[in-house]
């Protein structure tokens, strides 16, 4: 396989719904984060830093899902496990040790506050990496 | 904020995010029809930045935080605009998708920003 050949795939067709989701919920992510910490920094420093940090991750991923070459594939691969982990990690300590997380990040109860966006598009996410790897995938969708 | 106002506007957004939804599912490209949608829901935002900006002055104040209003305000005017250059520059089914994804996005920010104004601090 020649080592551009997934570059077609990887932001064609869904790859690039996926994208755009990922934009929007970069964007959200940012603004949500800007607020806490700009109003109430305070309340909760290590809440709204995490928060921030977790903006800045969609913030890369699609920026790695955009642009060409294998090192920003690796790149979007690393991000997107980081949110899977990160909101499998906050999801679950937010249920069963809420003491740990009293305020609100993107990742709490697995990103309730995000239609639950947080959870779903990394594994969509990592999904599309792993079929766009796929030689297969070059005879995919292309309208 | 004015409640009617928002209200048809949130009917809008759900009802092109949804049809560009379905036609991009079945193999549309963007039409006039989906591109307008997109349209007139990125133009009511202006207006809803214009009513922002006025309603304090005439003494509709905002229940909640008014930076909070803004923050939302402000990327969902990104949102159309991005989905519809997007759609103008890739002509595929796709970016029908996009586009209702977006209209339904702007809709959930815009119940979001109903809630800071007459909601959250009342």
């Amino acid at each position: 396989m020649p080592p551009h050949a997934n570059e077609h795939t990887r932001r064609s067709g869904l790859g690039r719904v996926l994208i755009a989701v990922y934009a929007v919920l970069a964007l959200a992510a940012l603004g949500r984060s800007f607020f806490q910490i700009a109003t109430k920094f305070h309340d909760a420093p290590v809440a709204y830093v995490l928060s921030a940090v977790a903006a800045l991750i969609y913030v890369v991923a699609t920026i790695a899902l955009i642009a060409p070459g294998r090192t920003w594939m690796r790149v979007a691969w690393v991000t997107i496990s980081i949110e899977l982990a990160g909101v499998l990690i906050v999801g679950f300590l937010s249920i069963f040790l809420p003491v740990l997380f009293p305020h609100d990040t993107v990742w709490s109860v697995f990103g309730r506050g995000y239609l639950f966006l947080p959870l779903v598009m990394p594994i969509l996410g990592l999904l599309w990496l792993r079929r766009s790897r796929s030689p297969l995938a070059v005879a995919g969708e292309t309208r | 904020m004015i409640e009617w106002l928002t209200l048809l506007q949130i009917l809008v957004a759900v009802v092109g995010g949804a049809i560009a939804v379905m036609l991009g599912l079945i193999g549309r490209r963007p039409s006039d029809l989906t591109m307008a949608f997109t349209g007139v829901v990125a133009l009511l935002l202006i207006v809803q930045l214009g009513v922002a900006i006025a309603s304090p002055i005439m003494g509709n104040e905002p229940s909640g935080s008014l930076l909070e209003f803004y923050i939302y305000l402000i990327s969902a005017i990104l949102i159309p605009f991005g989905a519809g250059f997007w759609a103008l520059l890739d002509r595929s089914r796709w970016s029908t998708i996009i586009l209702g994804v977006a209209c339904l996005a702007v809709a959930i920010m815009l119940f979001r920003m109903s809630q800071i104004w007459f909601i959250q601090g009342a």
